[in-house]
């Protein structure tokens, strides 16, 4: 057990946890910011997707020991309302069936976007590939992810 | 106006009049209807001070707003949505004005909450209609008893209320007391279809902003004071079973509370349809935190050894049978080995027309092929969880389950408590296909609450998820056509079988149109268990049905379409036989949409198309697929989608789920497999199990409904089978060869010496 103090949605919070803890656990069972989710634990899904900085990170493979002073942004804090331009996309669109990845979607569409203001469908696809919807939701993703760069423009 | 008697859920509805026999009017707080918070995010207006229950399903606020309770599991379905809408239009509510909470399982209040078999809208229409229907009547009673004038001149528009002769008009908040204090009435008026101004029109998702934003919903971020996290171990192999453990370095790691073995199930135990499950003995680690589980989990040293054969009674709906399960440790290879084997022999006859032996041997041509489809894993993206709290004689169990009715009695009988002592939350379900209607998930959670007397939230790895059985089944299928010399189809012939079950339907297409018509069918008993798979056997015949059709009409000559529907034509004026389940009018309507909507017969250069219809689940679906060749890759590039499942109550929630249907579709039978070597399945989480990917999915994908009044009949299911079938047919296009082995990725012509 060691203690760690992390910053995460902009607040600087502590916690103490063993230190191969995954980030994704120390946010859900620690910090109960339970918007991350679990799908795979070996960084397949996408589904534990949140930001190192501006970086799209697998959070479930990401021991706590190795977060260090980096911003950790999670679904939580993406925006105060839901007012982040992928959000609101993801919301005109009407993306989600199921919803449980989707926040994992989210978090990378936002870091593409971030990165790429206005990606081609072949960057889309390169950004999101690790991301699984089971649903297949997959043709909204996308028009939302282009929605979200051109009201951003 | 059509009069209905109110005899459907009457019992919701009269829950109300026996309190307001006695006088009392039930007042709920804000904090009854809604958390605190979240009813402020989705209300355009403030909050009331005061709720009135009218019934069961609805509730009005002083100031109008409306609280529509959502009686069905929701995993992503929409009924959440769909369902306060149907709710809403008959009760001529403003939707801006309306809030929607999940019902928790109250089978008294709310009949059959049941998600699956695409049932749900179809099941509630006529339900949740005169609910909606009672309470804008009884808000009539309300204004013509205040107004004193006749109730038969009162309008109800848009949560308005009003009479035009005297000019007076209220809100529903203002008349809610009182009509909640009415008597239900015996008869009430449904709303002719074009007078619908809800459904039919597209509204969003009533919890797409909770989900965008993180919001705990799902049954694994339920949040109780105190949960441990509990895990189980199961034998890593069908065909075996728990012979011993030792937990004593996991005992000794930090945050353990207790190791101990667990039984789900008696031996002695009549087990219902959905009590499905292999491993009913496991290893059960309870700790204080998920990771420390984990790891703990991985230190318990368990021994396994081989089952023998079993047998145990099974209560199928009604009918009791014995069941015999063998032992032995299955091999994918053998499968498909043994399957040959039995599609080489006679089958049990389902179906018999004319006289198909002769009508083969005096053909013209006959065309004869074979299919198969590996097992499937559900791979819902929430592994199966449930939370559970047993307290001597009651228990609080939260979770996501598809049917909570069948559960609940196996938890019940397990505990040894009453059914009535156990209440269920239903929480939004990370995804479902059918798997969750198997909850041996939630009879763990419970036993290991009880076992360590505090509440436990039971979690799943991915890997015990995608190991731990409740698959959709492998299948084989022998098809034979016969064509007469001007290239008319005579004769038809379906065998088909499979581990462990059969995924024959007799009585479906081409059945029915064909003078001639055998079926049979043949299983294999298995110890690995299968369960429901967005739609069970139809997601195997109607791609291979389908499929083969196309080769049929190509040997004939025809245009894959117009062959259909000279077919379908046939079973329309003409039927063979009496038993065909489908409507021939419809199945040729979604065929004749999908024509129009994909130009048919117009094939841009360098597009390779295919066509596939089939009924399942009460409705009808046709696609038209569209293959390009990027290099030697094919790739989806567009799907047209015709469907037929009468009345559409949220047509973009419906394009959305059908969209999905189609890229599930193209995923499993592009790359979904699940295979065994010695009882282990070959993959264990989605390095090795392939699950469709952005790239790989349809660029575009258009959705068009059939506009008819028929009542609604399912969606969830009915767009995924044919999805095989059409891709086929045009993969074939695209590459020149007859796709018969799913999945497609890996189908390869059989090494021949």
């Amino acid at each position: 057990m060691a203690s760690y103090s992390l910053n995460i949605n902009g607040k600087q919070l502590e916690v103490a946890a063993d230190p191969s803890t995954p980030l994704l656990w120390v946010l859900r069972d620690h910090l109960k910011l339970v918007g991350t989710k679990y799908g795979c634990g070996i960084a397949q899904c996408g589904a534990c997707t949140v930001h190192l900085g501006d970086v799209a990170t697998r959070s479930c493979m990401l021991p706590v020991s190795s977060v260090g002073n980096q911003q950790v942004t999670t679904i939580e804090g993406l925006s105060e309302n839901g007012e982040h331009p992928v959000q609101q996309a993801w919301l005109e669109v009407d993306v989600p069936q199921c919803g449980y990845c989707q926040a994992g979607q989210i978090m990378s569409a936002a870091a593409l976007l971030k990165s790429n203001p206005s990606p081609s469908d072949a960057d889309i696809e390169g950004a999101m590939n690790g991301n699984i919807c089971r649903c297949g939701t997959y043709v909204r993703i996308k028009k939302a992810i282009k929605l979200a760069a051109q009201n951003n423009a | 106006m059509t009069p209905m008697k109110t005899h459907i859920g009457r019992r919701a509805f009269i829950r109300n009049t026996s309190l307001a026999g006695g006088g009392l009017v039930l007042g709920f707080s804000l904090f009854n209807s809604c958390k605190p918070g979240e009813a402020k995010e989705m209300a355009v207006r403030e909050m009331p001070k005061e709720w009135f229950e009218i019934n069961a399903y609805l509730k009005i606020g002083d100031n109008g707003l409306v609280t529509i309770m959502a009686p069905n599991p929701e995993f992503g379905q929409g009924v959440i949505t769909a369902m306060p809408m149907i709710v809403a239009d008959e009760l001529d509510v403003d939707w801006e004005d309306v809030l929607v909470e999940q019902a928790n399982f109250d089978p008294e209040s709310y009949g059959w909450q049941f998600t699956g078999g695409s049932q749900g809208i179809r099941r509630r229409w006529e339900g949740l209609r005169m609910a909606g229907a009672t309470a804008k009547q009884m808000l009539k009673q309300a204004a013509a008893q205040t107004w004193q004038v006749p109730v038969e001149e009162i309008e109800v528009s848009n949560g308005v209320v009003a009479h035009e002769a005297s000019g007076k008009t209220a809100g529903f908040g203002e008349l809610a007391s009182l009509a909640g204090t009415l008597e239900v009435p015996e008869e009430v008026p449904l709303k002719e279809v074009k007078d619908f101004t809800i459904v039919g029109t597209s509204k969003k998702d009533v919890e797409t902003r909770k989900i965008v934003t993180g919001k705990p919903l799902f049954g694994v971020d339920y949040q109780y004071e105190d949960a441990l996290v509990g895990m189980v171990i199961h034998p890593p192999a069908f065909g075996l079973q728990l012979k011993s453990f030792d937990a004593t370095s996991a005992l000794s790691m930090p945050g353990v509370v207790d190791v101990f073995r667990i039984k789900t199930l008696e031996d002695s135990f009549t087990r219902g349809y959905f009590d499905a499950n292999a491993f009913t003995d496991l290893v059960a680690v309870v700790g204080k935190s998920t990771w420390e589980v984990m790891n703990a989990k991985k230190a318990v040293q368990a021994e396994w050894e081989p089952i023998s054969d079993y047998r145990f009674t099974m209560d199928r709906f009604g009918n009791q049978m014995e069941v015999t399960v063998p032992g032995g440790l299955e091999s994918t290879d053998a499968h498909y080995a043994e399957m040959e084997k039995m599609a080489s022999r006679s089958g049990t006859t389902a179906r018999k027309d004319g006289n198909p032996e002769k009508a083969f041997v005096t053909a013209e041509k006959v065309l004869e092929r074979s299919y198969t489809c590996p097992f499937l894993a559900h791979n819902c993206m929430e592994p199966m969880s449930f939370f559970a709290h047993v307290t001597g004689e009651k228990a609080h169990l939260a979770g996501p389950l598809q049917a909570p009715a069948i559960t609940r009695p196996t938890v019940a009988a397990r505990l040894g408590i009453p059914e009535e002592q156990i209440d269920i939350e239903l929480t939004r379900m990370g995804g479902g296909f059918g798997r969750r209607a198997y909850g041996h998930y939630a009879v763990e959670a419970a036993l290991i609450s009880r076992q360590v007397s505090a509440p436990v939230k039971l979690v799943y790895t991915r890997e015990d998820d995608m190991t731990c059985g409740i698959y959709r089944p492998s299948y084989q299928a022998t098809y034979r056509a016969a064509l007469d010399k001007d290239n008319n189809l005579v004769a038809f012939h379906v065998k088909a079988g499979g581990i462990p079950e059969t995924p024959l339907f007799a009585n479906r297409f081409p059945a029915g149109a064909v003078d001639n018509y055998l079926a049979e069918q043949w299983e294999i008993n298995s110890n690995i268990t299968v369960g429901a798979f967005r739609a069970p056997r139809s997601n195997f015949m109607a791609g291979v049905e389908q499929a083969f059709l196309d080769e049929v009409a190509e040997l004939a000559g025809k245009d894959p379409i117009a062959f259909r529907l000279e077919l379908i034509e046939r079973a329309k004026n003409n039927p063979v036989g009496e038993n065909n389940d489908y409507d021939p009018d419809r199945l040729a309507g979604v065929l004749k949409l999908v024509r129009d909507k994909s130009d048919w017969g117009q094939t841009p250069s360098g597009v390779h198309r295919g066509v596939a219809a089939y009924f399942c689940h009460n409705s009808y679906a046709a696609h038209v697929i569209d293959v390009v060749m990027e290099g030697n890759k094919p790739k989806v590039e567009r799907v047209v989608c015709a469907l037929d499942c009468g009345i559409v109550i949220n047509p973009d929630a419906a394009a959305n789920m059908a969209e999905g249907a189609i890229v599930d579709g193209v995923g499993n039978a592009m790359y979904g497999e699940l295979t065994f070597r010695d009882g282990r399945t070959d993959q264990t989480n989605f390095d090795t199990y392939k699950i469709i990917r952005h790239s790989e999915a349809p660029k575009n994908i258009e959705v068009h409904f059939v506009e008819n009044e028929i009542d609604p009949t399912g969606l969830g299911e009915p767009p995924f089978p044919p999805v095989t079938g059409a891709l086929a047919n045009a993969l074939y296009k695209a590459t020149g060869r007859r796709y018969y082995r799913q999945p497609f990725a890996t189908d390869q012509p059989r090494i021949v010496g």
